[in-house]
């Protein structure tokens, strides 16, 4: 599961603000472990960073389109895309106005 | 870790880190003191939210802060030598910088300090000091002083300039400059428990954390060794007595209630004799400041015995010559009908023409109350009510006015 979110580099959250934010996230993620789903709580992504492009060019930031980076990811089990959807439901990132992108991870049993 | 103490420990630590970086740097760079705090506490959003909390949330973000002043070091050094040679500072040296307790104790302390500027006025050193000192948000003084974020903001940046423009020296006080400006430190944390225990904002926590941060400031003051400890013993005496009476006070269906209106019971016991304990420590020496005379008055006000109000009495003479303010001679004219008479309370009251303060006219309208003149006090409770420009207040008088137009019928 990727989130994406836009920066605000405005945002001065207030403690109550941070408090509310970090019970959400917690919240969310303990509701995918108790199920026994959580498979990795994997990252959180800071927003600085540097692009190499084909041509050799180093920009900085991660990416020109700001509503698409990646602010960070965990992975989870689940028996189809439909159901990892689910869980992605009620994710706090994305009553902040960003996104959850959901996507399998290719497994090869047979190698 | 439950919740109420994560937001308790960002607050803590916004002042403890901005001391601390600031003392570093120097006053003039409040500002990056104040963006790397927040840039902190951004990462700590982030990163708890994804990781869960860490087993020690302060020694993360401390770590985090010094990290990001350092960073900022090593960026700063890159280009005074890359792009700005010629101005380069003789002197730069990089100190990295641990953050410890004793650092951050020494740092608080220079920066009440410096902040309690006896050169900025009461709502600047106000918004400064809740700002800087307690970690209170923009939104939180704002609703504190019952005003809007464009104007805390502007006093903020108002007072950060005349901080900035003052000379380095400031920094280094040397201990005969604490001593002499103890008296305005003192003064500020009287201002700031005074606008949490009587400003009626419709948010109590908001009120009575400030009263909270106002006597853990002073009880932090009362443990360094710099200064002389009457009136700081004095000050938090006065501040335990009147915190006592907090729960009791707001325990009214309609509003506050006032003195005479509260249940008893509902003092807090530990809190009188925590300032039983420090109006003692406080009489140690000949110094009587009018801490002192109002931390008495406040004692005489949870007693109950006989000469209470004559004591009440003899000490609003004495405040009244230390300094004269019309409001503590209406506060004593309540104490002269107590004890002397209510027609010669009206009297004085009656030569104070405190105008457009609603206090005061709730107060003439109690002295007729007590002289069974409804007529007259009906008449200033609505005067009252005109000037009452807090939400609370109004619901007071309000209560007030239906009690005494049932008695009049």
């Amino acid at each position: 599961m990727l989130f994406h979110s836009e920066p605000n580099p405005d945002f001065n959250p207030t403690p109550d603000q941070i408090q509310d934010e970090v019970k959400a996230w917690q919240d969310w993620m303990e509701g995918i472990g108790a199920q026994g789903k959580l498979k990795n709580p994997g990252e959180a992504l800071g927003f600085e960073g540097k692009t190499i492009h084909a041509d050799g060019t180093i920009t900085d930031g991660p990416y020109a389109e700001v509503k698409e980076i990646v602010g960070g990811f965990i992975i989870v089990s689940a028996e189809s895309i439909e159901e990892a959807t689910q869980l992605g439901n009620g994710c706090p990132a994305l009553s902040n106005g960003g996104k959850v992108e959901v996507r399998d991870i290719m497994v090869f049993d047979e190698m | 870790m439950d919740d109420e103490q994560l937001s308790e420990i960002f607050k803590s630590e916004y002042s403890n880190l901005i001391a601390v970086l600031s003392n570093y740097y120097g006053l003039t760079d409040l500002q990056l003191a104040e963006d790397i705090v927040s840039d902190t506490f951004l990462k700590a959003m982030k990163s708890w939210s994804h990781k869960g909390i860490p087993k020690f949330p302060k020694a993360w973000l401390r770590k985090v802060a010094q990290n990001l002043l350092n960073e900022h070091y090593r960026r700063k050094k890159i280009y005074d030598e890359k792009i700005t040679p010629e101005i380069r500072a003789k002197n730069h040296q990089i100190n990295f910088i641990e953050i410890t307790d004793k650092i951050i104790e020494d740092s608080q302390l220079q920066m009440i300090f410096v902040l309690c500027d006896p050169d900025l006025n009461r709502e600047s050193q106000l918004c400064l000091a809740l700002r800087i000192l307690c970690g209170f948000s923009i939104e939180e003084i704002a609703r504190a002083l019952l005003s809007n974020k464009e104007t805390v903001n502007k006093k903020i940046y108002r007072a950060k300039k005349i901080i900035k423009e003052r000379d380095q020296i400031e920094m280094n006080l040397t201990s005969d400059q604490y001593i002499s400006r103890l008296d305005n430190v003192l003064r500020v944390i009287y201002l700031l428990f005074n606008e949490g225990y009587y400003s009626s904002v419709d948010e109590e926590n908001i009120r009575y954390e400030i009263c909270w941060e106002a006597m853990r400031l002073s009880l932090f003051l009362s443990e360094q060794k710099k200064f002389p400890k009457q009136k700081i013993y004095a000050l938090i005496a006065l501040m335990c007595f009147h915190a006592s009476r907090i729960d009791a006070r707001t325990s009214g269906e309609n509003g506050d209630l006032l003195y005479q209106e509260q249940d008893k019971r509902k003092w807090n016991s530990a809190l009188i004799q925590k300032g039983m304990k420090y109006l003692k420590l406080s009489a140690a020496g000949d110094i009587v400041s009018k801490y002192h005379l109002e931390a008495a008055i406040a004692y005489w006000h949870t007693r109950d015995n006989d000469g209470k109000w004559n004591n009440i009495l003899q000490l609003y003479n004495k405040l009244l010559t230390i300094e004269y303010s019309p409001i503590i001679a209406m506060n004593r004219t309540y104490a002269l009908a107590q004890t002397n008479s209510i027609v010669e309370a009206i009297q004085e009251a009656l030569k104070l023409e405190l105008k457009n303060n609603p206090h005061y006219f709730c107060l003439l309208a109690e002295l007729y109350r007590m002289n069974n003149n409804i007529e007259k006090e009906i008449e200033y409770l609505n005067v009252a009510i005109e000037f009452a420009n807090k939400k609370n207040e109004k619901e007071l008088i309000k209560h007030r006015l239906e009690k005494a137009n049932r008695l009049k019928t």
